[in-house]
């Protein structure tokens, strides 16, 4: 098995009094898709911000690629390729689809946009994501459903050529053609080398497109466990806190 | 395909053929249609002012015999050219779903310490003129600064600043005091004309500009390897420009005085004004600043996370609004020929109506320089048409309230149309 891009050990995270992370244990793979479930107030959301440098952890060792690395800035997790898409696309709907996916690093010749490059680089990320639903790179992200502003969302994150792409609830408002195009769109990402971590309520969708799937209950990774080998009932048992996972045969 | 590697430097692969379309493809009548189901889908632009200006001008042709004429379109354009000025320097900051309501006081108060500064103080006009430039920057900064650090309303900010330049002006001036203005330069930007050459040379300029950005973003296209529109549409679009601004330079090149001295040619004013919409429609369209502009406008939470720095734009906006508001100062003083304790208090209402009646959205994000430029130009044509015919003054206000509500109400039928709710936002 490959090495995890992303190993976190030990990680701890108070606000005040109330401890949200006890020593979490978290890792993602290349080429792999990693889901991250858990309850309401589990603890997701901190892991993620965490890992997005927008809320450094207060202890604990994160590894990137083997080596420990410092997340304390929105830029360091930039530098080193992960990206976040959050739930609120924070597009502009106002702007077409090639501004959003380059808004704040656009492509200029001579302090003025070259047009072309960017059309250019957008469509090819689109189309080596498969994206057969938009019908022009020009068209006004207002005029977008909800799937293709999650694809474009996530186009632009692969844009900065992410290593690690982390997907907060992608399906949470979409209907059910539309979460299965995001969900190809998962697995294709996956098939590119990019780690993708997904978040997500749905457990349907993460067995239908996870590698793995890490529980969180209270604060503390209660399981962390290739999906073939759980079930349904197991996860929603981590996740309730009614069952215990105990490694079965891996490693031991 | 090419071989599946795990490397995500091939995450963008080889340039292949089969790219997603760009609104670019097809002849010259799909890209009509095209257009056309724009339109149809609200992007009007400033299509309902522009078809606004040309009823309203067949209008004031019938019932006045003295619109179509020479001397009088002249007269519409330099009449034209202040609301022009101050409508194009607030769509900046409406942009941003912001709004200057000092801009014009911005404008008179700056013309103010102008006629004081060469008046009393004897400084070199030019220098005055600087002077008074550079206050309008730091009226500019000043809003700017309480606007995007403190997080005052815009609102609040402007409207202290309309009724303390007021009184400013009063104190400047004096009551009821008068200022002639004595500068032949400043005068003569309103009130002389290009040589008829001039006016050809004007028009071959911007014709060219406007050809060779057409020109410029293809050879980027082409470079970039995606696909082109049909030239036809380059040609269609220059030759437009050319025949309709050779008609007004035309007309202008007439001789429209009735007496022995001959007055022709292209009002200076005129060149000045489409140099400042080209440059700031170039700004806008084609530098980073232009865009964030947009994105803040359109989602500033968006631009924050794309590490855009929302602060700088919008103290930027106003710096800019308050620097061309001292432009449109100037125009209507060199109109009026003097400048009193008055100056710029009721003009700005009609420069946010012109950006409206343009097309430009008021929750920002969305409109362009030339939609101001074309909304100021409809309030400025009746206010010219009604003179003419010798209405009441009050009726001039009427009609334009009238036309400002029916622009907002097409812009809002338009997006229901277009599918958004009439409620939203």
């Amino acid at each position: 098995m490959d090495a995890p891009i992303i190993e976190l050990t030990g990680v701890t995270k108070s606000f005040g009094p109330v401890n949200v992370l006890r020593g979490i244990e978290f890792r993602a793979y290349p080429g792999k898709v990693t889901a991250l479930v858990g309850d309401n107030g589990a603890g997701k959301s901190t892991l993620i911000k965490g890992l997005a440098g927008v809320q450094p952890y207060d202890g604990g060792e994160v590894r990137f690629d083997g080596e420990p690395v410092e997340l304390t800035h929105p830029r360091d997790a930039s530098r080193l390729g992960i990206e976040v898409v959050y739930q609120d696309l924070a597009l502009c709907d106002n702007l077409d689809i090639v501004q959003n996916m380059f808004l704040g690093r656009e492509e200029t010749v001579a302090g003025t946009f070259d047009e072309g490059r960017m059309e250019r680089q957008s469509s090819e990320v689109l189309r080596s994501l498969n994206v057969r639903t938009v019908k022009s790179v020009r068209q006004k992200v207002a005029s977008l459903s909800g799937g293709q502003r999650q694809t474009v969302a996530i186009a632009r994150a692969v844009l900065k050529k992410a290593k690690v792409v982390i997907l907060d609830e992608p399906t949470a408002a979409l209907g059910v053609a539309q979460t299965e195009q995001v969900l190809n769109l998962v697995q294709r990402l996956a098939a590119q080398g990019v780690a993708v971590v997904i978040i997500s309520h749905n457990l349907q969708d993460v067995f239908k497109v996870a590698d793995y799937v890490s529980v969180l209950y209270l604060g503390t990774m209660v399981a962390e466990v290739p999906i073939a080998q759980t079930t349904y009932d197991d996860v929603i048992g981590y996740i309730t806190g009614s069952k215990t996972y105990t490694p079965s045969g891996a490693g031991a | 395909m090419t071989a599946n590697t795990p490397n995500t430097t091939a995450l963008i692969p080889e340039p292949q053929n089969d790219l997603i379309g760009s609104g670019q493809e097809g002849g010259v009548a799909d890209q009509f249609r095209a257009w056309g189901s724009r339109l149809r889908q609200g992007e009007m632009g400033a299509l309902p002012a522009v078809a606004g200006f040309v009823v309203l001008s067949l209008l004031f042709t019938f019932l006045s015999p003295y619109f179509l004429t020479e001397r009088n379109f002249a007269n519409l354009l330099t009449q034209a050219a202040e609301l022009v000025m101050l409508g194009m320097a607030l769509v900046f900051v409406i942009l941003l779903g912001e709004i200057d309501l000092s801009a014009g006081v911005t404008g008179g108060l700056t013309m103010c310490i102008w006629v004081v500064l060469t008046d009393v103080a004897k400084v070199p006009w030019f220098l005055a003129l600087l002077i008074a430039f550079a206050a309008g920057l730091a009226i500019g900064a000043f809003i700017g600064f309480f606007v995007a650090r403190i997080g005052i309303p815009s609102f609040v900010v402007t409207l202290g600043l309309f009724l303390g330049f007021q009184g400013l002006e009063l104190i400047i001036i004096g009551t009821g005091g008068n200022y002639q203005i004595q500068t032949p330069a400043i005068l003569a930007i309103m009130n002389n004309n290009l040589p008829v050459w001039g006016g050809w040379l004007m028009l071959a300029i911007f014709v060219a500009l406007s050809l060779a950005t057409s020109l410029w973003d293809r050879s980027r296209r082409t470079a970039a390897e995606v696909p082109n529109g049909p030239m036809a549409l380059v040609w269609i679009k220059s030759g437009a420009l050319l025949v309709l601004g050779g008609i007004a330079v035309l007309l202008l090149n007439q001789n429209r005085s009735s007496s022995i001295i001959a007055i022709q040619g292209v009002p200076i004013v005129v060149p000045v004004v489409l140099t400042v919409l080209w440059l700031g429609t170039f700004v806008l369209d084609r530098t980073k600043f232009g865009r964030y502009v947009y994105a803040v406008g359109g989602n500033a939470e968006a631009a924050r996370r794309s590490g855009v720095n929302v602060v700088l734009i919008r103290f930027l906006v106003f710096v800019i609004c308050s620097f061309l508001a001292v432009g449109s100062g100037l125009f209507s003083a060199a109109r009026v020929g003097s400048i009193d304790a008055t100056a710029g208090k009721d003009i700005v209402l009609s420069g946010v109506a012109a950006a409206v009646v343009g097309g430009v959205s008021l929750f920002g994000g969305r409109g362009k320089l030339v939609h101001a430029a074309v909304g100021a130009l409809v309030i400025a044509v009746i206010t010219n048409g009604l003179g003419l015919l010798n209405l009441p003054s009050g009726l001039n206000n009427v009609i334009a309230g009238g036309v400002l509500i029916l622009a907002a109400t097409i812009d809002a039928l338009s997006r229901l149309r277009a599918g958004g709710s009439l409620f939203r936002r």
